[in-house]
């Protein structure tokens, strides 16, 4: 695909036996809002350090924007506009939230007052305008995930892997990030999101793929693969589908 | 924004009033004692703050920085004895040399990725091998160590009083404390900062660990070899224990911890009550040889346990304990 920012061809990786991500492909188109879905242990994350360069591939390619990146150390990643968040949030803990966002901003501005300025225009989008001068240790759950996608938005990615920014959220607080994230979309951020909140991914997602065990097995909107048998058994367990058909026919009899 | 640029200029200002401060202490006195505890607090406070920059603000704990130390001290001697260089020529070559070793020996243990206390015994056995090749090779004079002849003038760094080296060494420390307030208003600062707290996150957001930590280790190499010229020209002698034994390591490092990592004013005042209380202690207890140093370790374990941010996060230490009683206090009211 020409318009695609973000490309991966046949990529693997294993840890010793475990085979985490098996002969992964999928692309993602420049200005889109996509999910990558599955069960726990699927190798989401594993994929995403894979895209990110935080893990080299056995094999397999990446390409960003056009070029081969595979295996490129993060940080260059970064600095061409693909920045990742962590699902178990990596605040800088000593810190201020302005502080954390400036480290951010810095990929772009060399000088600290106007770094300092634009993480505070980065913290109004996501949220974080009262909470600028707290250390970042100080924060929230829903705080602390706000920083992350704060300090990663402040780089101006072009593609912004957000790894479970809603995970450990309450249900108010999930309805509060997902206007922020469509936001961030609808700037012109392409953005492809791990999710278990499945509320999330119907409501914001454009192209879903699913993962399980480490293989891709189905892709669509949101719509076609909840309604896909393979990622209904590969969530609640083989034969479910099946049951579950069944189940529904007897109800429809009765 | 404006609240750095205050603040900047606020902690400028501070080590403005410091310099002028020490600077009038040799004006008002001829105190031979006094100009001599001046003069060794700030040369503790160069290796400390020397420390700091790596340690404290770059979270890479060495323990072994007497291999700059080292480094700086044989090569202001070795230059002006054997190369008949000027001693501020050799002051700067010992300066550009140890931050050299630094970049070496950063670039071989951030390379492979070293940490914590991997790194502090790859730098701990660095000093030793140094230490080993010191006492062995002719030029460093083996066991016997290097004598620097008495020449008396400014051109040779060499001063009459003491005065004259607390203006040298104010002038040093001076240069380390506006490199820490540097760290704290810069993008190389902050890139550092960030690569103490989580390596991982920095990375994600366009930061290079080993970059940044090899201009840390060159710049703090740097200083902890001016503190190794500057004992040189102070002593006129060093020998191979004295330059990287130990000692050298662990005084930087305590003083830096003590007194608070990672801020500007931490080492200065760690290395100034350290410093005050070990003359201190010898003056009271100097029948018991050995004494000031039991007192000394009992106020590192005490300052380890109840001042976990060291003397300068008294405040912020202060602030948060009368926070938590005021809340307790709050909720046994309503």
């Amino acid at each position: 695909m020409a318009d695609s920012l973000l490309a991966i061809q046949g990529l693997s990786k294993s840890f010793g036996g475990l085979k985490a991500v098996q002969n992964v492909s999928l692309s993602v188109p420049e200005g889109s809002l996509t999910a990558l879905i599955g069960p726990n242990g699927a190798g989401k994350t594993t994929l995403f350090a894979l895209m990110s360069g935080f893990l080299k591939p056995d094999s397999g390619t990446v390409q960003f924007a056009g070029h081969d990146i595979t295996g490129r150390a993060p940080h260059l990643n970064a600095r061409d506009g693909m920045t990742r968040t962590f699902q178990i949030v990596q605040p800088f803990a000593t810190q201020t939230v302005r502080d954390n966002i400036a480290v951010g901003a810095h990929l772009h501005l060399k000088d600290r007052r106007s770094a300092l300025h634009q993480a505070e225009e980065v913290a109004a989008r996501v949220g974080l305008s009262a909470q600028l001068d707290k250390p970042a240790s100080d924060l929230t759950v829903a705080g602390r995930k706000r920083l992350e996608l704060a300090r990663a938005l402040a780089t101006k990615p072009r593609l912004l892997l957000l790894d479970e920014v809603l995970a450990g959220l309450n249900p108010q607080e999930i309805a509060e990030m997902i206007p922020v994230v469509r936001g961030i979309a609808q700037s012109g951020v392409t953005v492809l999101m791990i999710e278990h909140v499945m509320q999330a991914v119907m409501n914001l997602a454009q192209q879903v793929w699913v993962l399980a065990q480490g293989q891709l097995i189905a892709q669509g909107t949101p719509a076609e693969v909840t309604a896909d048998e393979k990622v209904v058994e590969a969530y609640l367990g083989h034969g479910t589908a099946a049951r579950l058909r069944a189940a529904a026919l007897a109800g429809v009899e009765a | 924004m404006s609240i750095d640029r205050q603040g900047g200029a606020k902690q400028l200002a501070g080590i403005v009033l410091f310099v002028l401060l020490v600077a009038s202490i040799p004006l008002a006195t001829d105190s031979g004692v006094i100009l001599n505890f001046v003069m060794m607090a700030l040369y503790a406070a160069l290796l400390a703050q020397a420390w700091n920059i790596l340690g404290g603000f770059g979270g890479q704990f060495s323990f072994g920085h007497a291999l700059f130390f080292g480094t700086g001290a044989y090569l202001q001697a070795i230059a002006q004895l054997h190369g008949g260089l000027n001693a501020w020529l050799a002051l700067l070559l010992a300066v550009a040399g140890s931050a050299g070793v630094g970049v070496l020996v950063g670039a071989l243990s951030f390379r492979y990725g070293l940490k914590g206390s991997y790194f502090a015994l790859v730098t701990l056995a660095f000093a030793e091998v140094f230490r080993i090749l010191a006492l062995s090779v002719p030029f460093t004079g083996a066991g016997v160590g290097l004598m620097l002849p008495l020449r008396e003038s400014f051109a040779n760094m060499q001063f009459g009083s003491r005065k004259g080296y607390v203006y040298l060494v104010l002038a040093l420390v001076t240069a380390a404390l506006l490199v820490t307030w540097w760290l704290k208003h810069s993008r190389f600062g902050a890139y550092l900062q960030a690569v103490r707290d989580n390596e991982d996150a920095a990375r994600a957001i366009g930061v290079s660990p080993f970059g940044v930590k090899l201009g840390a280790i060159a710049l703090s190499g740097g200083f902890m070899g001016a503190g190794g010229a500057f004992y040189v020209q102070v002593f006129q002698y060093i020998d191979p224990g004295i330059a990287y034994g130990p000692g050298t390591s662990i005084e930087a490092l305590v003083a830096a911890i003590v007194g608070g990592m990672g801020t500007v004013w931490g080492p200065v005042l760690g290395a100034l009550v350290l410093h005050g209380l070990s003359d201190l202690t010898r003056n009271l207890f100097g029948q018991l040889p050995g004494i000031n140093m039991v007192i000394y370790g009992v106020v590192l374990v005490l300052i380890v346990m109840f001042l976990p941010r060291g003397i300068a996060g008294l405040g912020a230490t202060a602030q948060s304990l009368w926070y938590r009683l005021w809340q307790r206090r709050g909720g046994r009211c309503g």
